[in-house]
């Protein structure tokens, strides 16, 4: 099986982000939460080697946690709305046209009549700035889409012989969905996981930067964006590399999923062939 | 902000039947039980062709059935009722259930106890919450939506005085992303797999990955700061006259218009291919229609629909992406309002232009399915 180019890109510029958040977890070149005034706003040098933010802070040290805080949140946020919305999705397909899966379609229906900006704005409002608010307001919208993604992908599985020969032989609806409908439509999931994966690192970028996402002194991207908004003419260094960094990641996450569909879609494969 | 792209296409390929996917089957819908109606619809054997009027006897003229437009519409006009009564319900339990007392919320930690409770007599507090559900809810059927704790003016008139800013952007916005999506998936989808194709789509897959704030503070800094060209924000108002006005909205309308316009060109692209692989598209060209021909007359227009529905729902986006965009720039459309209000913890506004802002989207999904089903006939219920 030949591993398309927009998945081999996306494969590597991932893992490198990973790998950068990962090791900023242990060792980043500067202390992020110490200042150093005199040195603010100095360009790239063998010290700093993307230079200094406002408050003296190194920016490749800011921008390796900063990776942090957002594959943090986006990943959390795609577990709530996979872990609910997936769980939600096969039960209206195995509950097809009942009242399960009227119930499930209507709740998407809501869900999706709020603009899923003001949403979180919302729910920060009332419950205050956090990156655990931002989670919670990101995976949320996440829980529909999912559950309609696997339900999609579920209901033409139920017609099928092997979940009828598991009816027969006596299992519930429940054992099939886990042990015949789940690992059929994993697939999908994994495409669509990635694709909230990058929208998630959009989301939190958005509510960082309006200031309802991680708070200070916690280096986010969005926040890093802000904060630079006023220096932008005296020094545009400071809003043009956390803006390349969540370009560089939200591209590669979206060439995955592009290739990991190519990869894991069957009826894309049959029709290449 | 699109958070839900996928999503996003998946309502477009559902043919906007976004509100009922299991009842009215549309194209990925058809694992719903076989009932694929699509290839059965656009060419139906046994029909006379019109040979009159040209070759478009491809594409079955929708006739109105006005009985099933009407039990469309009022189906529709029900499943509206009640996504607004549920989002209502939301944002109220959210904003004065969840809180405990939203007056002391809204006066913060220093306020003395008679404040409060002249706060919370003047937000009418002391009743019951389905009482108070029920004013809020029937002030808002008659245009009363409370009065800013903050500003001491009605939220209607705040309200009007920054949909101003806000929706003639938002609507800048779409006419912008829509002149530059269809003429790149046209030409992406005509040189299908080749340079054309692969440079555009690049570009398109760079213009979702773009936060548009960002993008907006890159044009700041190019055109208003190196070049000069612009203010960097802040709006005069429509009362310096249009010229000043719209100048003022030009950059907030291109930085919004970008990323929507890369969906929208990778939606017309791949709707535009899908069309091209049908029959009627080989029967056009077999009958001596160019390939230029055959995408004009037949592949466009049937690719429209999916297009079309992105449209609808684009506005909805760009309303809530004029959100963070408008605090780029210092605008003050109902964005900056909410964000104001949040910081002054004015909880009126909020629940209010939330609730406005809820309402916009669903009426224009309503509209956008109505006008719809008047195009194509398969949408309509019973058919």
């Amino acid at each position: 099986m030949r591993i398309p180019a927009s998945l081999a890109f996306g494969a590597v510029v991932g893992a490198a982000f990973l790998v950068l958040a990962l090791v900023g977890v242990f060792w980043t070149p500067h202390d992020v939460a110490s200042l150093d005034i005199s040195n603010r706003v100095k360009p790239p040098s063998s010290a700093h080697w993307l230079g200094t933010d406002h408050l003296g802070r190194d920016m490749a040290s800011m921008l390796m946690v900063g990776a942090r805080t957002s594959i943090a949140v986006a990943v959390v946020a795609v577990g709530i709305g996979a872990a609910l919305g997936v769980p939600l999705g096969l039960l209206a397909a195995a509950n097809h046209g009942g009242i399960a899966d009227d119930l499930v379609m209507r709740f998407n229906d809501l869900v999706f009549a709020f603009p899923a900006l003001v949403v979180a704005i919302l729910i920060t409002a009332v419950f205050g700035a956090s990156a655990v608010n931002a989670i919670i307001a990101i995976g949320i919208f996440n829980i529909p889409v999912f559950a309609r993604v696997s339900r999609g992908a579920a209901l033409p599985l139920w017609t099928l012989d092997y979940t009828r020969t598991a009816r027969v032989a006596g299992k519930g609806a429940a054992r099939i969905s886990a042990e015949h409908i789940l690992p059929n439509i994993l697939n999908l999931l994994i495409v669509q996981g990635t694709i909230q994966f990058s929208l998630g690192i959009l989301a939190e970028a958005a509510l960082s930067y309006v200031g309802l996402g991680a708070q200070p002194p916690t280096p986010s991207w969005g926040r890093m964006l802000a904060e630079s908004q006023t220096l932008i003419g005296i020094a545009p260094r400071l809003a043009i590399l956390p803006g390349l960094a969540i370009v560089l990641m939200v591209l590669g996450l979206n060439m995955m999923g592009d290739g990991l569909r190519d990869l894991l879609d069957p009826r894309l494969r049959r029709a290449r062939t | 902000m699109g958070w839900t792209r996928e999503d996003y296409v998946d309502r477009a390929t559902n043919f906007g039947a976004g509100n009922d996917g299991h009842s009215t089957p549309g194209r990925l819908a058809t694992a719903d039980g076989g009932k694929d109606s699509l290839a059965r619809d656009r060419f139906v054997p046994g029909r006379t062709p019109r040979r009159s009027r040209g070759v478009r006897w491809t594409r079955r003229r929708p006739r109105l059935s006005v009985p099933s437009m009407i039990a469309h519409a009022v189906n529709r006009l029900i499943s509206l009722s009640f996504s607004l009564v549920a989002a209502s319900l939301v944002i109220f339990a959210l904003v004065e259930v969840v809180p405990g007392d939203p007056a002391a919320f809204m006066l913060g930690l220093n306020a003395s106890p008679e404040t409060v409770a002249a706060l919370r007599a003047e937000l009418g507090l002391d009743g019951s919450a389905p009482a108070r559900y029920l004013s809020w809810a029937g002030g808002m059927l008659t245009g009363d939506f409370g009065t800013s704790y903050t500003y001491r003016v009605p939220v209607s008139e705040l309200v009007a005085a920054r949909a101003g800013v806000s929706i003639p952007l938002a609507l800048i916005a779409l006419l912008l992303s829509t002149s530059i999506a269809i003429p790149v998936g046209l030409a992406a989808a005509a040189g299908r797999g080749g340079a054309a194709d692969f440079g555009l789509m690049g570009a398109a897959q760079m213009g979702i990955a773009i936060p548009n704030f960002w993008f907006a503070m890159l044009l700041v800094l190019v055109f208003a700061i190196k070049l000069g060209w612009t203010s960097a924000g802040g709006f005069p108002g429509w009362e310096a006259g249009a010229g000043p006005a719209l100048k003022a909205l030009a950059l907030p309308a291109v930085a919004l218009a970008l990323p929507q316009a890369a969906i929208l060109s990778r939606v017309t692209r791949s709707a535009l291919i899908e069309t091209l692989d049908q029959d009627y598209i080989r029967t056009a060209r077999a009958k001596g229609l160019s390939r230029g021909g055959a995408i004009r007359r037949h592949g466009l227009p049937n690719a429209m629909i999916p297009v079309l529905t992105i449209l609808g729902l684009q506005f909805s986006f760009l309303l809530a992406g004029a959100i963070i965009i408008e605090n780029v720039f210092f605008l003050p459309g109902l964005g900056r309002l909410i964000f104001q209000a949040i910081t002054q913890r004015d909880l009126v506004v909020v629940e209010s232009v939330v609730m406005l802002l809820v309402f916009a989207v669903i009426l224009v999904t309503f509209l956008v399915d109505i006008a719809y089903a008047a195009v194509d006939p398969r949408l309509r219920r019973g058919r």
